[in-house]
């Protein structure tokens, strides 16, 4: 029985046997759509799977799957349910922030750091950073970049926090959720052999976002090429978390159907860097248009500015 | 009361006798009978408590005098009157200022019961209402940096100016999150302390960054 249960750990798509070991256990995080023969265990060794598989052989892991299987199972309405989504301790925040910021080729975020632990803190905590971030340096970069101008005052631009607010937490949590939603849908039409819970894709988009922080503060330089470089930089590093985190979960499907996913994911990505950047950050050579009409018999001249 | 189910009184025993509680268990809340002493003397007590708990702001030495005897009324003041002297800021358009006093309400409020919160979900013993009282003491010496900032910017508002505001607001920002973290961090886990820190730091440099960015009209 021992070997079959370790084995069955290395094989972490086998989740099921897990269930059917243990019928009692509630589990939230991971969803098996279907039991796999074991004859059938020779597909499952393709090469693109094996360097999944070989992330989970150590026997911490071994542990908590078993645990995961058991941990949620305070009833919703109490404290204790929510403060299972809390359950990580310093080093775990920092290593699935490195994870995210050094995405590794072949290695799958979820598998590797999430581990069935999806923690709220991450997501939540990474978007206010952001939100912050993002309107402190752009009211800083404006600054900057009108300072020496004579018809600038300063201005505070307070109102663009509530709207970085409502955009980042609104991408962190929407698309997650339409995400997950399409997955699903997708897993009763197509087996597909690997399957996120609603938590884990709302971590993986959290700990994604963390790499724009950095980049917000850089993008302060009023430089274009500089920006649209720490853009590009940014996007392919958070972006190859995520199509590595959705790819496997896709891939058995459709071919036009999996790219279409997966593309889809990436530019809403790119839509929100492109979108904070365009309007929290003013161009840097902007010209302050301050046409000088004229005077008409000498009256006064007129400027606009802005 | 089901042990009392089956206990009844037959009717020919009489019942007679006083209903009073004995005087020798009074409870100490009866002895200081509030309600006859003057108000000034209800006014001036809770006043000093607010006060004791500014000076154990300023001066943070590991005292549980802020988490045991909590109260809300420290908090709203300085709340208050910070959102008040934020106000005036100037802008061409409404879209362009500073916070409103409504925002600088809501972010503080707010802010700090999500913070409050965050403790408690990771595991943290403190008390909602006793976290809600540190962080909102702790806003204290932020509130000072603001009366200072006003100050100085009455006297001019040029490159000095700012750097004298920039450095008040560091200060203050630096005493705030280390007062707050010196009540708070002892009731928290020992492997998530930085956890819990951290939004406690967002926190205040956000109200700072509202102190610094803060210009009359």
């Amino acid at each position: 029985i021992t070997c079959l249960v370790t084995y069955s750990f290395a094989e972490f798509d086998d989740a099921a046997n897990l269930l059917a070991a243990n019928p009692d256990a509630t589990t939230i995080s991971i969803d098996e759509p279907a039991e796999i023969p074991k004859n059938q265990r020779d597909r499952l060794q393709e090469p693109g799977r094996e360097e999944d598989d070989e992330l989970l052989g150590t026997d911490d892991s071994d542990k908590t799957e078993l645990l995961a299987g058991q941990k949620k199972s305070a009833p919703f309405w109490t404290f204790e349910y929510y403060q299972t989504f809390f359950d990580v301790d310093t080093y775990q925040v920092l290593d699935r922030i490195k994870g995210s910021v050094f995405p590794v080729p072949g290695k799958n975020f979820v598998r590797l750091y999430i581990r069935s632990n999806p923690d709220l803190y991450g997501p939540f905590w990474i978007c206010a950073t952001l939100v912050f971030t993002i309107a402190v340096s752009g009211n800083l970069s404006n600054f900057f970049i009108h300072l020496g101008k004579p018809t600038y005052r300063y201005v505070p631009e307070f109102r663009k926090v509530s709207i970085a607010a409502t955009t980042i937490y609104a991408y962190a949590w929407l698309v997650p959720l339409a995400l997950w939603g399409f997955l699903m849908w997708r897993n009763s039409k197509v087996m597909n052999i690997v399957s996120y819970s609603f938590l884990e894709i709302v971590c993986v988009y959290g700990y994604s976002l963390f790499i724009y922080i950095p980049t917000a503060i850089l993008w302060i330089i009023p430089q274009k090429v500089v920006r649209w470089v720490l853009m590009i930089f940014s996007l392919c590093l958070s972006g190859s978390v995520l199509v590595m985190t959705f790819w496997p979960a896709v891939r058995d499907d459709n071919r036009r159907i999996a790219l279409a996913t997966v593309g889809t994911v990436v530019l809403l990505h790119a839509l929100l860097s492109v979108g904070c950047l365009a309007y929290f950050f003013d161009a840097p050579e902007v010209d302050f248009p301050a046409p000088l009409i004229p005077p008409h018999n000498g009256t006064t001249v007129v400027t606009r500015s802005r | 009361f089901a042990g009392l189910a089956d206990v009844s009184i037959s009717e020919d025993i009489p019942v007679e006798g006083e209903i009073t509680v004995p005087v020798g268990s009074r409870s100490p809340d009866e002895d200081f009978s509030t309600l006859d002493e003057p108000v000034r003397d209800t006014i001036l007590r809770d006043l000093k408590a607010v006060g004791k708990k500014f000076v154990h702001v300023m001066y943070p030495k590991k005292s549980s005098a802020l988490l045991r005897d909590w109260d809300l009324w420290g908090p709203l003041v300085l709340c208050v009157s910070l959102a008040l002297m934020l106000q005036g800021g100037s802008a061409d358009s409404k879209d362009d200022g500073g916070p409103q006093f409504a925002e600088v309400f809501v972010v503080i409020w707010f802010g700090a019961v999500v913070i409050t919160l965050n403790s408690k979900l990771l595991g943290g013993t403190i008390s909602f209402f006793q976290s809600l009282c540190v962080l909102g003491y702790c806003i204290l010496p932020l509130t000072v940096a603001m009366l200072v900032c006003r100050l100085v910017l009455l006297a001019g508002s040029g490159t000095i100016s700012f750097i004298i505001r920039l450095l008040v607001v560091v200060a203050m920002f630096a005493w705030s999150t280390l007062a707050s973290t010196a009540f708070l961090a002892d009731s928290q886990p020992p492997n998530r302390k930085a956890l819990v820190v951290y939004p406690i730091f967002l926190f205040y440099f956000v109200i700072s960054w509202m102190i610094l960015t803060f210009t009359p009209q």
